[in-house]
């Protein structure tokens, strides 16, 4: 894979570590660089966009899959609204594939798929709404989302899985906004599946922009 | 016990409220079908959530006796029949932009047969509940696949022909659901433009035995879904 260079040398306009099990909602403007870096490599970093000028207008997983003819995100992948505007761009990733298909752990969807023991268990959606208040988004503003670093293999059978994750610590991808820009971000808390290593651990936003 | 029957045309939306405890019928009228659904709880907040619902299921197609999710957990719906061993939910549905290639349309030019994407369509109809754009989910699409690669990238691949004239598929409602069809054709489907009729009959379901169930015993996790909504309408 070609890596171009990291302009490490350049303060970046935005160094956030986001916790295990805790959010962030950040505005990136057109053409800002926003990367995500895997700190301790097999954190699931579940992701939603939204245009700034208007949160209807949110990320769309399925717009984007379609269109791109393939199920997996990596470089070059064009994340899609749901009026297919193009939101951003990958422009770097040190993983290969990324999912959005395997959506964001909800308490809800927990109790289904382990049991009613995590019903009180942290979760994705919860997160979500936290921080997507501040920007106006609620449940009816929630999309399906992206994760990062998450490996959701499918079959040529159809079928779907989760498996371990393809990345490792230090591992990023990148997105350049191709407008104005709301990107909300649940570093993952599941503790009962492969997706977060079965140990969540902080990822690292890294913004720039003017 | 058939309640009613209703035939959409190819390219048309349509909604309903549907009691729990129905069996909902869609048949393909025609070769080449398509029939995008949208599903809500009767709250019109909770939705179908196709992710949660493949996830739980280990799926990335809907067939029988598959369990359709919402976002809050609950069973909206089983795939109690299907003729058809894939439905397509992947690859969402289609805009203004995927009818270009056939040229302008307009209701003056074209009357009803005027050409209007699913996304106009769902939209319509959500508009009618109260809702907007805001209420689009990933939908299945019922009679279509989309073919996926063992290779790097999971290609996806439309396959034509997938569904027949008479193909159908059955769902039980496990909830009061607002269900919202259009029969617009799938934007992936390199075609002429011809989408076919889908006939949607709705009856009384059979009192569901849960130990003998297909949907109730096919999964842990599709059956925990379901007894969320048998404690929810208790």
């Amino acid at each position: 894979m070609t890596v171009t260079e990291i302009p490490t040398t350049t303060a970046a306009t935005l160094d956030l570590t986001v916790e295990a099990g805790d959010g962030a909602l950040v505005r990136v403007p057109a053409g800002g660089r926003l990367r995500i870096v895997d700190l301790h490599g097999n954190q699931a970093a579940d992701t939603l966009l939204f245009d700034a000028a208007d949160v209807r207008n949110k990320y769309s997983a399925f717009d984007t899959i379609r269109e791109q003819g393939a199920v997996f995100l990596t470089t070059g992948s064009r994340l899609l609204s749901t009026r297919l505007d193009e939101l951003a761009v990958i422009t770097e990733d040190t993983v290969g594939r990324h999912d959005t298909i395997g959506g964001a752990c909800a308490q809800e969807s927990n109790v289904i798929r382990y049991g009613e023991h995590t019903r009180h268990q942290h979760a994705c959606r919860q997160t979500f709404l936290a921080y997507g208040a501040g920007a106006g988004i609620g449940p009816r503003e929630m999309g399906h989302n992206i994760n990062f670093f998450m490996n959701v293999p499918v079959s040529a059978e159809g079928d779907l899985h989760f498996d371990d994750g393809l990345s490792a610590p230090g591992k990023y991808v990148e997105l350049t906004a191709s407008r104005e820009i709301w990107v909300l971000l649940s570093n993952c808390p599941q503790l009962n599946n492969p997706c977060n290593g079965w140990d969540p651990t902080p990822v690292q936003l890294l913004g720039w922009w003017s | 016990m058939s309640l009613y029957l209703h035939d959409m045309p190819g390219g048309a939306a349509w909604s309903a409220p549907v009691s729990a405890g129905r069996l909902v019928t869609l048949t393909a009228l025609g070769d080449r079908a398509n029939c995008s659904m949208l599903l809500l709880n009767a709250d019109r907040v909770d939705r179908l959530n196709i992710p949660d619902t493949l996830k739980a299921q280990m799926s990335a197609r809907i067939t029988a006796p598959m369990v359709l999710m919402s976002d809050r957990g609950l069973a909206l719906a089983s795939v109690v029949a299907s003729s058809l061993d894939w439905h397509d939910c992947l690859t969402g549905f289609g805009s203004e932009a995927h009818l270009e290639r056939f040229g302008a349309t307009s209701y003056a030019a074209d009357r009803n047969d005027w050409r209007r994407s699913a996304r106009t369509g769902l939209v319509s109809e959500l508009t009618k509940h109260g809702l907007d754009e805001r209420d689009l989910h990933a939908p299945v699409n019922f009679f279509t696949k989309v073919a996926i690669a063992g290779d790097a990238r999971a290609s996806m691949t439309f396959v034509p022909g997938h569904a027949r004239a008479g193909d159908s598929v059955t769902l039980r409602t496990e909830h009061d659901v607002l269900l919202v069809l259009c029969t617009a054709p799938h934007p992936l489907d390199p075609g002429e433009y011809a989408p076919s009729a889908v006939q949607v009959s709705v009856e009384v379901a059979a009192t569901v035995a849960q130990d003998t169930d297909p949907s109730w015993n096919w999964r842990e996790e599709s059956a925990r879904a379901l007894e969320m909504s048998r404690r929810v309408l208790a």
